[in-house]
């Protein structure tokens, strides 16, 4: 049979995202294409202004429409266009297949309402046909390793550690069962003991629900055991893209080796720490261009 | 040789009011009867998570938190029984780097602004082409251009805000500076830049820095010795090496455990 593979879950293509500003235009993302296999991890790395984030909201079409931002390409969700498609096809698509947790879980909560009720929201949105909203609050906050949920769901925002808080946004991710879990920076904001917390959650809740993740970092630390693929993101462009541990050991491109040579590592005492050289990085996408 | 800073049973309480009077019944131990000495010239890690009271011990040392009982002795002078007008000279000496580039640098001020401040209070007799000399080379200091002066701190990065936070400290040639979080605002490549910066700095100026972080990676390769941190008290001090070599207490493995490994 010709059509027996079904499509990948996310398939991006020849995707190209540009701000216009008032004197000029920056493109963002600069022609990039990747995918995303159904159940699979993948890792996006890269610094501050790599386009890395853009590229995550672009998933769900969640960039300001034009003539601020423009997109081009295409991001192909189960073989059908995001950008292509209507508003009312994109609010079946958020929070119900593609959901995502952001890096600031203290200003991604809404302060005057209680956690529960924010989680209750997105439930009832996206499954209407579930009697017990409550319960499947309380279900989600339990999910997500909140002792006490029933008294937790009546919290309000600040009342809780950004840990804490950090979960009630994975909780209200899940609650809908997405297909595709973004998580952009879902740890920088947190001490390091935390992160280990929530990066374990992350790995056992996507086992659980046997969903696709993609963690958006600038952290290759975090990547290892996490993730099953890496592209390393630079101004724009994807400059290496393979299986983790492949890139992890040999990598190609001067830019991932630099990311990965940065991080401060333990028993290093007195070593100066590498940074990168972007001159070279320059020169050699210049020769390889 | 005696230390530079000597802190002794140092207690923080902050008061929890209750009852419509306001009356203090319960009080939140900040800072627990902690002791430790920094070396002129070293650098003290102290590392805990958020809540281990670390921060608080920082601020202490400049006077932005109370302290309850206990010492802080400077230079061989008792800082914690001065005056306000008695402790001004120690303003100057001791300095503090703060964890947030974003919230940290007034967003009305230029840049020139940012770094002539604390140079009119403790030189106020300085010339404005003296003021502006100094301001200059102040960010070259730091790697950043004299054509950035009159910018406002908006137009940088987090990397290049943190650069500006650490010229600002530098201004009034502090001999210690207290460096709470530094770099955990930022991107790794760039927090590489900032420490290393510091260190050269270090050298170059002869500073003493306490070093405040929750990731024990960094605090490890900074310090000549590293406290570890929680609820409150110091719970083992040891040198750089040994810390990671032989960590004593559970806490401190829990610590090692949550640095991600490559």
């Amino acid at each position: 049979m010709p059509d027996s593979t079904p499509p990948p879950l996310l398939q991006v293509e020849n995707l190209r995202i540009s701000f216009h500003g008032r004197e000029h235009v920056v493109e963002a993302v600069k022609g990039i294409s990747f995918r995303l296999e159904e159940g699979h991890t993948l890792a996006v790395v890269g610094e501050s202004g790599s386009g890395k984030s853009v590229t995550a909201l672009a998933l769900s079409k969640l960039v300001p429409p034009p003539p601020v931002c423009t997109v081009s390409g295409r991001v192909l969700y189960r073989g059908k266009d995001v950008l292509a498609a209507s508003a009312r096809e994109l609010q079946k698509i958020r929070g119900k297949e593609i959901a995502y947790i952001f890096q600031e879980p203290g200003s991604s909560l809404n302060p005057v309402f209680s956690v529960g009720w924010q989680i209750a929201e997105a439930v009832k949105l996206h499954l209407p046909q579930v009697t017990d909203v409550h319960g499947r609050v309380v279900a989600a906050l339990r999910d997500v390793g909140i002792r006490d949920p029933e008294k937790r769901a009546d919290a309000y925002p600040h009342e809780l550690s950004g840990g804490m808080q950090q979960r009630v946004m994975i909780a209200m991710a899940l609650a809908c069962e997405p297909r595709l879990l973004v998580a952009d920076e879902p740890t920088t904001a947190l001490d390091v003991t935390i992160q280990k917390q929530i990066l374990d959650l992350l790995r056992e809740v996507r086992q659980r629900h046997r969903m696709a993740t993609i963690l958006i970092t600038h952290n290759f630390g975090i990547v290892a055991g996490f993730a099953d693929e890496v592209i390393v993101m630079f101004r724009g462009q994807i400059v290496e893209a393979g299986p983790v541990a492949q890139v992890l050991r040999s990598p190609k491109h001067p830019y991932t080796q630099a990311l990965i040579a940065c991080i401060p590592r333990l028993g290093d005492h007195g070593r100066r720490l590498t940074t990168i050289d972007y001159s070279k990085i320059e020169a050699a996408m210049a020769a390889s261009a | 040789m005696s230390a530079l800073l000597e802190i002794t049973d140092l207690h923080v309480y902050y008061p929890l009011r209750a009852g419509l009077l306001g009356r203090h019944r319960e009080v939140v131990r900040a800072v627990d009867g902690i002791s430790f000495t920094v070396q002129r010239g070293k650098t003290v890690g102290l590392v805990g998570e958020s809540g281990s009271g670390k921060t608080t011990t920082g601020r202490a040392l400049v006077r932005l938190a109370p302290v309850t009982t206990g010492s802080i002795k400077y230079d061989g002078v008792e800082l914690t029984g001065l005056s306000e007008h008695a402790f001004f000279a120690y303003r100057k000496r001791i300095q503090m780097i703060f964890q947030d580039p974003f919230n940290s640098l007034n967003p009305r001020l230029t840049i020139f602004q940012i770094l002539a401040e604390p140079l009119e209070i403790h030189f106020p007799k300085q010339t404005r082409a003296e003021r502006e000399n100094r301001v200059a080379e102040l960010l070259r200091l730091v790697g950043l251009e004299a054509t950035h002066l009159h910018r406002y701190p908006h137009e940088f990065s987090g990397g290049q805000r943190q650069r500006i936070g650490i010229a600002r400290a530098l201004a009034v040639e502090p001999e210690f500076i207290v460096c709470d979080e530094p770099v955990s605002a930022l991107d790794v490549s760039v927090q590489a830049q900032i420490v290393n910066l510091l260190r050269d700095l270090q050298d170059k100026l002869g500073l003493t820095y306490l070093f405040i972080a929750h990731d024990l990676a960094v605090v490890e390769h900074v310090s000549d010795e590293v406290l570890v941190m929680t609820g409150g008290k110091i719970v083992e001090a040891a040198s750089a090496e040994e810390i990671y070599a032989h960590p004593k207490h559970e806490y401190t493995r829990k610590l090692i455990d949550a640095v991600p490994t490559l």
